[in-house]
C-alpha cells in the first residue's frame, strides 16, 4: 500500500532525472486550475508565492491576522546550505550525511539528499528577496555553526533568521496577492478536508470573525500547517501551533508518520511556575560560544560566579570531546536530564543547568584588544569590549532571557533546561510530498519526510522553503497535469455539504457539553501526562499507563467540557476546544508509535533500550522503518511499514565522542 | 531576583464586536506571581471568567516572545506597557506593585478597527506591503548569493529595519495615528540594499498612497512612535523615506 515512488537510479541523479521527466501545466492552463494552501508559514508562504508565480489560481488560509506572524517568524539561530562558502570541507554531499546521521538512520535517503542539493538555490533566493543575512566587512555573507556538524554552513541574521526569512516570503505572497493570484484568507481555521471520489477536493474553514463555516474548493489542497509540540501545552512553539490541519487529513485517510518523533531542545529557559504558558527557547547558536556546566558537587548551592574552575562539571566536554558542547540536541537533552537527576542541577527547582558566556566575552574582549591595538586596558575593559561582541551576536537573546527572568546573562550564566521543540513526525507523504490522499499534500514541519528521529539545528527553516519554493512546483504540477480535464467543483456539491454539515455537528457538540472545565486545563492535564510518560524519556509501563489516562481524559473531556460565548461570532475559546479536543487524540497515538518502537533512535529514547553508558540503542535489524499509522475508529489504528534502506550513508552507531 | 505576589484592579476595554459600543469592566485579580508575563496574568483572568460561564478577553497573541507581533496592549496609556524596547507578551509583572491599577485598551486608529476587546484588524498593513514592500523577484531567477557584496554597514542598517515587527505600535503612539514608521522601516529595509534599488521609486510612491487611502494620518515628526517601537526602529528612517519620495518625484518628472 505505501508506495514512496523514489525514483530510479544513483542517489545523486534522481531529482535531476525526476525533473527532467516530471509531467508539466501549461500556462494557459494553469489559469483554470486551482490550488488551495492551509498555513503561510515559510512552507505555506513559500508554496503560494511559487505557485502564484507560475499562474495557477491560489487560496491560501492562515489563522492568524497576517500570514507575516506564522510560527516560522520565531526561528532563531539559522538555515543551513551547503555553500561550503568557508571552504572548510563542506558539500552537497556531507550535508546530505550529516542530516541522515544526526537523524538517527530514520530518514529516507533520497528526500535528504534532493535537500541538501536544493539548499543552495534557497540562499540565492533568500538574498535576491532582500533577505539581510549577517555580512563579513568584505561584504559577502556570514556563516556560523551548528550541532551535530564539523563545518559551518550555517546562514543567519542575528537571533532573528526565521523572522527576515519569513518576511522574505511573505513579501513574495503579499506581491501575488497584488497580482491578483493568490487570494489570503487570514484568520480562517480550516477544520476539514473535502474528499470527492477519493481526491482531495477543498477545505471547510471557518472564520475566526464571523465564526462562519466557508467551504472552497481546490483541484489539489497543501497542507503547510506546522508542527504539534503543542501536544505537551509546554513548548517553545507559539501558542497557536496546533495539529487540527493535519488531524483532520489523518481522519479522512492520511497516514500518519512516526508521530512520537519529538525533538527536546537542551537549551530553554526553565519552567517558572504554574502559570506557566510557554517556554522560550535560547537558540542553538549560543553553544557556539556558551559553554555548559553544572557544579562537580550535588546540591551546591553558591552562585555560579562563586564555583570555583576546578569544582565544575562540562559534562558535555567531558563526555564527548570531539563534538562537546555541539552535540546534536537529543544527546545533549538527555545528557542535562541525567545530571539533573543525579542531583546536580542548579536554581531554586534543581531543574537547570548553566550556560556560560565568562570564557567567550573575555576570549572575543581580548581579540577586539589586539585587533584595535589597545593597551592598559584592565580586566573590566577587557570584558566590556566582549560584551559588545557578543551583543552583536545575540544581544536580542540575552535581551529576551533578561526581560522573562530578571537576570542579567552578561553577567551571571544563563539557566537553562530542555523543552519539546519541534516534531519530527508528521503526515505521511511520498517523495512528491503527497500524502496517501490524491491530491493532498503535506510540506514543513507538517510532513514527516526529512529529519528522521532527531533534527538537526538550522535545517527546519530548510526543509520549509526547500518544500516550498523548489520541490512543490514540480511535484503538484505531475499531478495537476492529469486534473485538466476537472473543472472547478461548485461547493454546492453534495460531499461540500455533508462535510460542512459533519463540522457544524462537532462544533455545536463541543458547545452543548456545557460541563465546568475549561479546554486550557484539559490542555494542561494532557500535557503533564505526555511529558512525563511520553517525554524524554519513556518506557513501556509508561506509556501503558499513558494510554489509559489519555482515554480517560478524553471521557472527561467530551462529558465536561465549558465553551461560553456562541458559535456564529468570534470565540476564541470554541477555537482552542476544537484544537484540544485533536492534540488528545493525537496525544494517544503518539504513545502508541513509542510503544511500538522498542528501540531508541534520536529523539525517542526507550529507557529498555540504552548502552551501558546510557547512550540510545538503535535496533535497525527491527525498525529501519518509517511507522505509518492508519486511523481505523476511535481507539484503532493499524501500523504500515515503509521499510528504510540505506545504499550511500551505511548505519553506524552514532557516535559524537 | 526576589519573587513576590500583589492583587491588581484592572480596568479593561470591553467590546463585543466592531458594530457595537464597548466600555471599561473593572476586575480585581489577586495574587499574582511578579514571575508571571503580562498575558499570564491575564490567562488567570481569562480562566476564572471562563470557568464562571462569562467571555474572555479576546486578544491578539501567538509567539509570546516578542518577534511575531500579534500582541498589541495599550497599558496605562502607552502602547505595551512600560518597559522599554518591549512588546506586550515580553512584559512580565515585576513592573508592578502590590494594590496598583492598570488600565488595559486595544491601539486606537480609524485604520485598526476593534474586531472585539483588545483586537484590532490591522490588515490596512498588509495592504501597505502588497503596494510595493518587495523586491520583484520569481522563485528560480536569483543569482550566487555572493555574487553581489553588500557593505556590511549598509546589510545592518537594513536588517535594524528589517526587524519591525508590524505590531502597529508606532501607529497606536501617535497622536494623528500614523503609520510613517512602520512605513519607512519597509522602504529603509528595501532600499539600503542594491536588489531593492530598480524599484526604488515606485515603491515609495505606492506605499504612501496606500496609507493615505488606509486613513493613517500624516506624520509631524513627534517621535512618540520611535519611543515605544518595540524593536527601536528609529525616526531617522522617516527622514530618508521622506528624501525616497522626494527623490522619486525628481526622477519621475524627467
Ligand atoms: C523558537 C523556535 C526557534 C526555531 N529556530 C530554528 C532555527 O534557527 N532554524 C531552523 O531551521 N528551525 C528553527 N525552528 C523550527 C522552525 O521554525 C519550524 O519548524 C518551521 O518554521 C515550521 O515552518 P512551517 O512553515 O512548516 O510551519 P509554521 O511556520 O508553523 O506555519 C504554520 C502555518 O499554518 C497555519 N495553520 C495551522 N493550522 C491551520 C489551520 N487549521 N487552518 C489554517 N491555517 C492553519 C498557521 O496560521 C501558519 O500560517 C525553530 C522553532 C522554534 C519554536
Ligand atoms: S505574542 Fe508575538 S510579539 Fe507578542
Amino acid at each position: 500500500m505505501l508506495n514512496s515512488k523514489i525514483p530510479p537510479g544513483a542517489l545523486e541523479n534522481k531529482w535531476n532525472d525526476y525533473k527532467g521527466h516530471v509531467k508539466l501545466v501549461n500556462p494557459s492552463n494553469k489559469r483554470n486550475i486551482e490550488i488551495i494552501i492551509v498555513g503561510t508559514g515559510l512552507a505555506g508562504a513559500s508554496a503560494a508565492s511559487s505557485l502564484g508565480e507560475l499562474g495557477y489560481k491560489v487560496k491560501a488560509f492562515c489563522f492568524q491576522d497576517s500570514p507575516r506572524r506564522a510560527h516560522s517568524i520565531a526561528a532563531q539561530g539559522g538555515i543551513n546550505a551547503a555553500k561550503n562558502y568557508q571552504n572548510d570541507g563542506d558539500s552537497v554531499f556531507r550535508l546530505f550525511y550529516d542530516t541522515v546521521k544526526g537523524g538517527d538512520y530514520r530518514a529516507r535517503e533520497a528526500n535528504v539528499h534532493r535537500l541538501a542539493e536544493v539548499s543552495v538555490s534557497i540562499i540565492d533566493q533568500c538574498v535576491a528577496q532582500g533577505v539581510p543575512f549577517a555580512r563579513e566587512y568584505g561584504g559577502l555573507l556570514s556563516n556560523r555553526s551548528f550541532g551535530g556538524t564539523q563545518v559551518q554552513r550555517t546562514f543567519y541574521a542575528a537571533g532573528q533568521t526565521g523572522q527576515q526569512l519569513l518576511i522574505g516570503a511573505y513579501q513574495s505572497l503579499e506581491r501575488q496577492v497584488a497580482l491578483g493570484n493568490v487570494e489570503m484568507y487570514a484568520r480562517h481555521e480550516m477544520l476539514d478536508i473535502v474528499k470527492i471520489d477519493g481526491k482531495a477536493r477543498g477545505i471547510i474553514a471557518r472564520n475566526l470573525v464571523t465564526g462562519k463555516l466557508e467551504r472552497h474548493f481546490g483541484h489539489a489542497v497543501l497542507l503547510c500547517s506546522g508542527g504539534y509540540g503543542n501536544v505537551f501545552y509546554l513548548s517553545t512553539n507559539a501558542l497557536g501551533s496546533n495539529v487540527t490541519a493535519s488531524w483532520k487529513a489523518h481522519k479522512q485517510g492520511a497516514l500518519f508518520g512516526n508521530p512520537c518523533f519529538t525533538q527536546i531542545h537542551p537549551t530553554c529557559i526553565p519552567v517558572s511556575g504554574d502559570h506557566q504558558s510557554k517556554l522560550t527557547l535560547m537558540s542553538e547558536s549560543l553553544r557556539n560560544d556558551g559553554r555548559i556546566w553544572v557544579p562537580l558537587k550535588p546540591n551546591d548551592t553558591r552562585k555560579a560566579a562563586d564555583i570555583p574552575e576546578d569544582e565544575r562539571d562540562y559534562y558535555l566536554e567531558r563526555r564527548y570531546p570531539a563534538f562537546g558542547n555541539l552535540v546534536p540536541r537529543d544527546v545533549a537533552s538527555r545528557a542535562a536530564k541525567e545530571r539533573c537527576d543525579a542531583g546536580y542541577g542548579v536554581g531554586n527547582s534543581k531543574q537547570a543547568v548553566y550556560l556560560d558566556f565568562a570564557s567567550s566575552i573575555q576570549r572575543y574582549g581580548q581579540a577586539e584588544v589586539s585587533k584595535r591595538g589597545l593597551s592598559n586596558i584592565d580586566h573590566a575593559g577587557v570584558m566590556a569590549l566582549g560584551e559588545e561582541v557578543v551583543k552583536e551576536k545575540y544581544g536580542n537573546l540575552f535581551d529576551m532571557y533578561q526581560k522573562i527572568t530578571g537576570e542579567n546573562p552578561y553577567e551571571t550564566a544563563m539557566r537553562i533546561y530542555p523543552a519539546v521543540h519541534y516534531t519530527m513526525g508528521g503526515l505521511w507523504v511520498d517523495y512528491e510530498l503527497m500524502t496517501t490522499v490524491p491530491g493532498l499534500y503535506a510540506l514543513g514541519e507538517a510532513n514527516f519526510s526529512d529529519h528522521g528521529a532527531n533534527r538537526l539545528g538550522a535545517s527546519a527553516l530548510m526543509q520549509g522553503l526547500a518544500d516550498g519554493y523548489f520541490v512543490i512546483p514540480y511535484t503538484v504540477g505531475n499531478y495537476l497535469a492529469d486534473q485538466l480535464a476537472v473543472k472547478s467543483i461548485p461547493v454546492d456539491h453534495p460531499a461540500f455539504l455533508q462535510a460542512e454539515k459533519e463540522v457544524s455537528d462537532r462544533i455545536n457538540r463541543l458547545m452543548s457539553i456545557q460541563g465546568k472545565q475549561t479546554a486550557e486545563s484539559f490542555h494542561k492535564r494532557l500535557g503533564k501526562i505526555m511529558w512525563n510518560k511520553c517525554g524524554m524519556a519513556r518506557s513501556e509501563e509508561g506509556l501503558k499507563e499513558a494510554i489509559e489516562e489519555i482515554r480517560a481524559l478524553k471521557k472527561e473531556f467530551w462529558s465536561d467540557l465549558r465553551i461560553p460565548g456562541i458559535v456564529e461570532e468570534m470565540n476564541p475559546e470554541l477555537d482552542k476546544a476544537n484544537r484540544v479536543a485533536d492534540f488528545i487524540e493525537l496525544g494517544e497515538l503518539m504513545c502508541i508509535d513509542a510503544l511500538d518502537r522498542n528501540e531508541s533512535c534520536g529523539g525517542h529514547f526507550r529507557e529498555e533500550s540504552q548502552t551501558e553508558e546510557g547512550e540510545a540503542k538503535r535496533d535497525d535489524q527491527d525498525f529501519a522503518y518509517v511507522s505509518a499509522w492508519e486511523f481505523k475508529g476511535e481507539h484503532n489504528w493499524e501500523l504500515h511499514k515503509e521499510p528504510l534502506e540505506f545504499e550511500v550513508a551505511k548505519p553506524s552507531q552514532r557516535s559524537y565522542k | 531576583m526576589e519573587h513576590y505576589n500583589m492583587n491588581l484592579t484592572l480596568k479593561v476595554w470591553r467590546q463585543q464586536n466592531t458594530r457595537t459600543a464597548g466600555r471599561f469592566e473593572t476586575y480585581k485579580v489577586s495574587e499574582v506571581s511578579s514571575e508571571m508575563s503580562f498575558l499570564e496574568m491575564i490567562d488567570v483572568l481569562n480562566e476564572r471568567l471562563t470557568s464562571e460561564g462569562k467571555e474572555p478577553i479576546a486578544f491578539d497573541h501567538d509567539c509570546r516572545e516578542g518577534i511575531c507581533g500579534s500582541c498589541a496592549m495599550y497599558i496605562n496609556g502607552r502602547p505595551h506597557g512600560p518597559w522599554h524596547a518591549n512588546t506586550t507578551c515580553q512584559l512580565h509583572m515585576r513592573a508592578y506593585k502590590d494594590g496598583d491599577t492598570i488600565v488595559v485598551e486595544p491601539w486606537r486608529a480609524n485604520a485598526f478597527p476593534v474586531i472585539k476587546d483588545l483586537m484590532v484588524d490591522r490588515s490596512a498593513f498588509d495592504r501597505i506591503v502588497q503596494a510595493g514592500g518587495y523586491i520583484s523577484v520569481n522563485t528560480g531567477n536569483a543569482v550566487d548569493a555572493n555574487a553581489v557584496a553588500v557593505e556590511k554597514e549598509k546589510a545592518d542598517e537594513s536588517f535594524a529595519n528589517a526587524m519591525c515587527i508590524a505590531c502597529g505600535a508606532c501607529v497606536a503612539a501617535c497622536k494623528n495615528s500614523s503609520a510613517m514608521l512602520f512605513m519607512s522601516a519597509k522602504v529603509a529595509h528595501l532600499s539600503l540594499l542594491p536588489q531593492g534599488a530598480p524599484e526604488r521609486n515606485t515603491r515609495v510612491v505606492n506605499m504612501v498612497a496606500q496609507m493615505d487611502k488606509e486613513g493613517f494620518g500624516s506624520c509631524t515628526f513627534q517621535g512618540a512612535c520611535e519611543s515605544v517601537c518595540p524593536k527601536e526602529i528609529k525616526i531617522t528612517s522617516i527622514a530618508r523615506l521622506h528624501g525616497e519620495y522626494l527623490s522619486a518625484g525628481l526622477t519621475s518628472n524627467k
